[in-house]
């Protein structure tokens, strides 16, 4: 006797929706294990690496209790809980590597998610295509890794940098049609240099006629700025471009306000969105600042945000910045990924139209999806974030893309609010597929096709 | 020529903080012979204790230009505790060692403190920016400094100009002078070398920390402060000569009057110039700008 398709339809149904929502008892017994690598000690940890790591702690809270908004509801992934191994990301790339062979071959994790420098992104992928373990690269900006790579194993879940210099030029010149110049103070190692270079280049394109009257490049953590303020104040240039972070950018701001830099010059911070809660008093309203993607402030109101921001805050009294949307990003399209492909391998596995093989194919069902299966499922995957859609559209796949966001500041009543906020899609920001950055920011910024 | 006055006055604004840094290091150097990486970590401790005690004192509504008293408190709590507890309690079982053993010992100690900031202040960053800006400010060559520069400027010309008295016309200053020119002669004479250094070595971390106390108001206090500074405050001692009070003056206003004029005229090579200076001087004077000659012991 045959079944019917539409009845095997309905069956696959029920299958796919149990295996999603339900805990399967054998797999029950052993959660998922994600090796999550963030930056504990050092500079990055404060505005950074902490916060990444609390969203973390409490997204793996809220998804193992199934309170999470929908559509990531089900317990866990697919039903089975996750468990955390913590890493800290500090230590250099050799460290990183050693310490990403630790996780896979002693720890025995099923995913890693992590890295916030740009330098350990760039050394973790031959790595983890080398022991197959899928990655997820949550929060490192530089477009190199899938720009000069090919991945199969490793992922990432945030836009890379490109867009800080174009929708930073482009919002700066919408509120500045009459700038005449600008200068720069980065630090002077890749994340700096890049950063300067993209600007000047996108700039270039933009704006060709400003004059660049002083680019300033400090060392890594030099604390002191105080000539590099005085050669600033000479110079008097329209706007000034920073991708200072951290404690450095906190050290030139308190050095900078008081000696009345920003009544001469205004102000564009790259990286400064995680630290404006810390510069109550010591940032100028007027000060344009984004966060690579509509993190943050930025984000538009949904339920996943709102979600984020409440878990969020429970534990920290804090709104969370744009490294814990980063975290939020990693965990969410990872387990987005890893439900579709459960429910892909159910659809797959019911024999359709056939009696024979029907306890097989349920069996089959009911196992956890494969690495290769959820590889499958992230590439090209849509999910939702909490900043809105994220896309994985570059890097065959395997890098994400999303609109952006920029903002100036303004003081009110204690606080730092964002205000005159605009929005920029993502063909105004990202290049497209098959092109290098510097390629795309010196052919014009012509818009690609999405 | 206005570029030419602010790369004076930056770099002395600079040479003052450099000096100010290591003086400490090279004191304990010069009287007892230890690289004292742990230095770097005083400077931290200093800097956290003045960031945690006037944060309260501004906390608490207490007159504000009392946060400057709380600060140097806050230096002399951190010296006359870490100093003596390292010194009692670690170095003086080191002494007679040879100095790579009392660096991987200073070394060792340095890391272990910077996890016991770690504990105690956690991860996130501290602020303590009011004190910068509480004395006002000056225009010159058409830019503002903060008057809070010209006292970081004094404070270094009063503790060169006091240690200099002290070492050249007290009597404490010339034991100590024999301690440094030769220890067992010293002791063979009666002079109490355990003290002398048990007395350098809190005078050293007061220094230290007082360094860490000055920065506070200008930077992010947060982990990680104290190695950049060892590296700066070793370089200059370097070029000075180690132990060499004059020579880490001139070496502070050497490095600082160059990096200025870096930073304003080829800023792209700010990173090499404290190291270009260095290789500079030592390519001359391999010892440093005031290395004494050592008499060879048989």
């Amino acid at each position: 006797m045959k079944i019917s398709n539409l009845v095997y339809r309905l069956l696959a149904t029920s299958v796919a929706t149990a295996a999603l929502f339900a805990a399967p008892a054998a797999a029950a017994d052993k959660p998922i294990r994600i090796g999550l690598v963030s930056f504990l000690s050092g500079p990055a940890a404060g505005p950074f690496g902490v916060p990444a790591r609390i969203a973390a702690e409490a997204i793996v809270e809220s998804l193992n209790a199934g309170t999470a908004p929908a559509p990531y509801n089900a317990i866990g992934f697919s039903g089975v809980p996750i468990e955390l191994v913590i890493i800290d990301e500090a230590g250099g790339a050799t460290k990183q590597v050693a310490e990403f062979r630790n996780l896979v071959e002693r720890q025995q994790v099923d995913f890693v998610i992590g890295y916030i420098s740009s330098g350990d992104c760039l050394a973790i992928p031959p790595v983890a295509e080398e022991l197959k373990k899928l990655t997820v690269l949550f929060d490192c900006g530089t477009p190199r890794v899938f720009e000069e790579g090919t991945y199969k194993y490793v992922f990432r879940t945030r836009p890379h940098a490109t867009m800080d210099a174009v929708a930073g030029a482009r919002y700066l010149l919408d509120t500045r049609p009459d700038l005449a110049s600008y200068a720069g103070i980065n630090q002077n190692y890749a994340w700096g240099q890049d950063s300067w270079n993209d600007w000047t280049a996108v700039m270039s394109v933009l704006r060709p006629k400003a004059e660049i009257v002083t680019s300033q490049m400090p060392k890594f953590g030099a604390g002191q700025y105080g000539a590099e303020i005085s050669a600033l104040m000479q110079s008097r240039p329209d706007v000034i471009h920073s991708s200072l972070w951290g404690g450095d950018l906190e050290a030139f701001m308190l050095q900078s306000t008081p000696r009345g830099l920003f009544r001469r010059s205004g102000l564009l911070l790259i990286a400064g969105e995680p630290n404006l809660h810390r510069l109550v008093g010591n940032i100028p309203d007027g000060t344009i600042v984004g966060a690579r993607g509509p993190h943050g402030v930025f984000a538009p109101k949904s339920a996943l945000n709102d979600w984020l921001r409440s878990i969020y805050r429970a534990r920290t009294g804090l709104d969370p910045n744009y490294p814990a949307y980063s975290a939020a990003q990693a965990f969410l399209g990872l387990k987005a990924a890893y439900e579709k492909a459960r429910l892909d391998k159910v659809r797959n596995a019911t024999p359709m139209g056939a009696a024979e093989g029907v306890k097989e194919g349920m069996e089959e069902a009911y196992k956890m999806p494969s690495t290769d299966e959820v590889i499958a499922a992230f590439e090209y995957l849509t999910f939702d974030g909490p900043s809105g859609k994220v896309m994985m559209k570059l890097g065959k796949g395997h890098q994400a893309v999303q609109g952006t966001a920029y903002g100036t500041t303004r003081t009110v009543g204690g606080q730092i609010k964002i205000e005159n906020i605009k929005y920029y899609p993502v063909e105004q920001v990202q290049p497209p597929e098959g092109m290098s950055s510097i390629d795309w920011i010196k052919g014009g910024l012509k818009p690609g096709k999405w | 020529m206005t570029q030419l006055v602010a790369v004076l006055i930056d770099g002395l604004i600079y040479s003052s903080w450099l000096f100010i840094m290591a003086i400490g290091l090279t004191l304990i150097y010069g009287v007892m012979k230890i690289l004292n990486i742990a230095h770097g970590s005083l400077f931290a401790l200093g800097a956290y204790t003045a960031a945690s005690l006037a944060g309260y004192w501004f906390e608490q509504g207490y007159p504000a230009m009392g946060s400057y008293a709380v600060m140097l408190v806050s230096a002399v709590l951190v010296g006359i505790i870490a100093g003596p507890l390292l010194e009692r309690g670690l170095l003086r079982f080191m002494y007679g060692r040879d100095e790579i053993v009392l660096v991987l010992v200073t070394y060792a100690t340095f890391l272990i403190l910077e996890d016991f900031i770690k504990l105690v202040w956690g991860v996130d960053p501290y602020f303590l920016y009011q004190p910068y800006g509480l004395l006002g400010s000056f225009d010159i060559a058409d830019l503002t400094y903060p008057n809070y520069n010209l006292l970081l400027l004094a404070i270094a010309v009063a503790i060169g100009a006091v240690l200099a008295w002290a070492l050249t016309r007290t009597r404490q200053g010339k034991i100590l002078i024999a301690v440094i020119h030769d220890r067992e002669m010293a002791a063979s004479q009666g002079v109490n070398v355990s003290r002398v250094y048990f007395v350098t070595f809190t005078l050293g971390a007061m220094l230290g920390a007082l360094g860490g106390a000055l920065t506070a108001p200008m930077i992010s206090v947060q982990p990680g402060i104290g190695a950049e500074t060892i590296v700066l405050a070793f370089a200059v001692v370097v070029i000075g000569g180690l132990g060499s009070l004059p020579g880490a003056a001139l070496a502070a206003l050497l490095v600082g009057i160059v990096r200025a004029a870096t930073v304003h005229f080829r800023p792209e090579l700010d990173l090499f110039s404290i190291y270009f200076v260095m290789a500079a001087v030592l390519i001359v004077r391999p010892k440093g700008l005031f290395s004494t000659q050592e008499a060879r012991k048989i």
